[in-house]
């Protein structure tokens, strides 16, 4: 009763991330990770290189089972399952290094993307019944509205591969959106961006959460980070040191320490 | 526009040929080319939209092969019972369609062995695949009669007002049955890889994490890849031994797999119609050589003929074909942005 209460105050969990381990034949990536992304925010996840960020990724998105934990999104456990029943969950992440299909069409990259929106299976394919030329015609205008939400419009024919690394990027997070995410996880969207495109992506990581969509934020721009979440998580050494809003994280002084102080990390070493 | 209607002028083109070519030997030719040509395409479904090298795609069509000629043929089979099974001869395309489904259950098995077995060791299951059914056809001569192969196995027919299902005897009318079997064959893909399910093939082979990550079942897209490319390699083994109309083990020598190998990859993988231009100019050159050339010196052409397409069109001959065309059109107009993309090589980009 009490916690009907007060979910209509606070905004219910969209994923909690539960006491997660993951040890590669040693070495301890994670231990321990405890934290949640309420419903309709954007919580970052910072911290140095090889602290984790990307272990934690594919251990909720199910390409990585850890060791000890779960992670409960809505309440289901999503520890067992594979990537693509998480998907169908409505959980997507994008990679830290581009991620397209690179041999093919923009717009077909996009039409992938929204594989499960489709129910043409294979002897739909092969007659052609009415409805699969209907699908394929709502299909590829939802494409081409996820395009231009990303400002991929004009280059809808274009061969992925031969974008260029700003506007791969974008196709990224397009072909992301077009599998329909809940919650969307991003792994360092701007990497090697200018600040110009850094801009741009922070108003596209904006308008995805205006749309109602949880986004779990990995980056590294602290200009983005600091200024679009509602909370920051704070990783080092695959142990969480820190967590709270921008402000108190920006003044808390184990966060400065692990980015800024070298000597510290093998003192605790 | 053009590189739509091609297809369909060259289907019209090879379908009145036997009006005015009556050369016996060259429709001899046509016809076992094209029946490689489907075995081709259909390994092209794996190969080159799914990205996975089977180098035992013989054995699919040395199942059909040997499926559709047993069914065909009627056999008994001692099965340690009190009375030996026995199978009464069954009408052809009962027996060639069991060869397909035979093929196709097979392809099943094999998908769902790819599911664990990826990159190098599914090259080698499938080859040791391949093997594995030589032995047995060699072996098991109870029911295939080993080495000294299966015979008088009974033609395809075709059903004809007022008389019935005649058996094609002529080599103009099993070319046109061929011909049409192709055609079926081009339409499937064609249609296949247009497709929802054609663009999770795809995705398997550009970037399978991240076609997981959007919720593509990979296994189940490999498997439906494996069972149809299997079932109609099993067409053609079909199309081949009542062709023939003998088959023994060596259907399944992996020199077949070879030649399709060579015949996708040299047209362009992955497009539509690669397979088609790879095993003409495979299918024919043996032929066009041995008029010029001794055996030894014809297979040092037909091996520098490969490497020199692949050296120089390491993409294959109709994608580079297509790129050609899109430059010229583009050429002409001054916004460079437009995106001409090469719509010949369209099966591979969407
Ligand atoms: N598949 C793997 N096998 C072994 N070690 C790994 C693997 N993936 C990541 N690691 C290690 O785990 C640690 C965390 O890596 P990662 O999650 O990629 O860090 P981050 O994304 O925060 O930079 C690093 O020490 C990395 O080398
Ligand atoms: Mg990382």
């Amino acid at each position: 009763m009490s916690a009907q209460l007060a979910a209509t105050a606070t905004p219910p969990v969209a994923l909690e991330v539960r006491d997660i381990a993951v040890h590669f034949s040693g070495l301890v990536a994670i231990s321990r990770m405890t934290f949640a992304v309420p419903e309709g925010s954007i919580v970052s996840l910072i911290g140095p290189n090889g602290a984790g960020k990307t272990t934690a990724f594919n251990v909720i998105t199910g390409f990585l089972k850890p060791t000890a934990g779960k992670i409960l999104y809505h309440g289901t456990d999503l520890t067992r399952l594979s990537p693509d029943r998480i998907a169908a969950l409505g959980v997507v992440r994008t990679f830290q290094r581009t991620s397209i299909f690179g041999g093919c069409s923009v717009l077909s990259n996009v039409l992938t993307g929204m594989h499960q929106r489709g129910r043409t299976e294979t002897w739909g394919a092969l007659l052609r019944p009415r409805w699969v030329g209907d699908e394929d015609a709502r299909l590829e205008a939802e494409a081409a509205e996820i395009l231009d939400f990303v400002g991929l419009q004009n280059r809808a024919d274009e061969m992925a591969g031969n974008l260029a690394y700003g506007e791969q990027r974008l196709l990224g997070i397009a072909i992301a959106l077009a599998a329909a995410p809940k919650l969307l996880l991003l792994d360092e969207p701007a990497a090697g961006l200018n600040p110009s495109e850094t801009e741009e992506f922070i108003g596209v990581v904006k308008r995805i959460r205006d749309r109602g969509v949880t986004v779990l934020l990995v980056e590294h721009d602290m200009k983005m980070v600091m200024g679009i979440s509602d909370t920051v998580v704070v990783l080092n050494h695959g142990r969480i040191i820190a967590e709270g809003t921008p402000e108190t994280i920006q003044h808390d002084p184990d966060v400065i320490r692990a980015y800024l102080g070298q000597g510290v990390k093998h003192a605790e070493a | 526009m053009t590189a739509r209607l091609l297809p369909w002028l060259f289907v019209a083109f090879m379908a009145v040929l036997p009006l005015w070519m009556h050369d016996q030997y060259i429709l001899y030719v046509l016809t076992s080319t094209g029946i490689f040509i489907i075995a081709a395409m259909s390994l092209n479904l794996l190969l080159g939209y799914t990205g996975q090298l089977s180098l035992g795609h013989v054995a699919f069509f040395g199942i059909g092969a040997y499926t559709s000629a047993l069914l065909s043929l009627g056999f008994d089979l001692d099965l340690g019972g009190a009375e030996p099974f026995v199978l009464d001869p069954q009408p052809v395309w009962i027996a060639f369609l069991g060869g397909i489904l035979m093929a196709a259950v097979f392809g099943w098995l094999i998908g769902r062995l790819a599911f664990r077995v990826r990159g190098a060791y599914f090259v080698i299951v499938t080859i040791s695949f391949a093997q594995v059914m030589r032995m047995v056809a060699l072996n098991w001569v109870d029911l295939t009669e080993g080495p000294m192969a299966l015979n008088n196995i009974p033609p395809l027919t075709v059903w004809w007002p007022g008389e019935g299902f005649v058996p094609l005897y002529s080599k103009e009318h099993y070319y046109l049955l061929v011909l049409a079997v192709g055609v079926l064959s081009y339409v499937i893909i064609h249609r296949l890889v247009q497709s929802r399910v054609g663009r999770a093939l795809i995705a398997l082979r550009e970037n399978e994490s991240l076609a997981r990550s959007v919720g593509i079942n990979v296994t189940r897209y490999l498997v439906i890849a494996t069972v149809v490319s299997a079932g109609m390699a099993g067409a053609a083994g079909g199309l081949y031994t009542h062709y023939i109309r003998i088959v023994d083990p060596d259907i399944f020598m992996f020199i077949y797999t070879v030649t399709m190998v060579i015949m996708v990859i040299t047209g362009g993988k992955g497009t539509l119609a690669g397979p088609v231009v790879g095993g003409l100019l495979f299918g024919f050159l043996p032929e066009v050589l041995r008029d010029v050339a001794r055996p030894e010196v014809q297979w040092i052409i037909y091996g520098a003929v490969m490497i020199v397409i692949i050296f120089f069109l390491p993409q294959g001959i109709v994608p580079a074909v297509g790129k050609l065309f899109s430059r010229k059109k583009k050429h002409p107009r001054h916004d460079a942005r437009t995106p001409t993309a090469p719509r010949i090589t369209e099966g591979a980009s969407s």
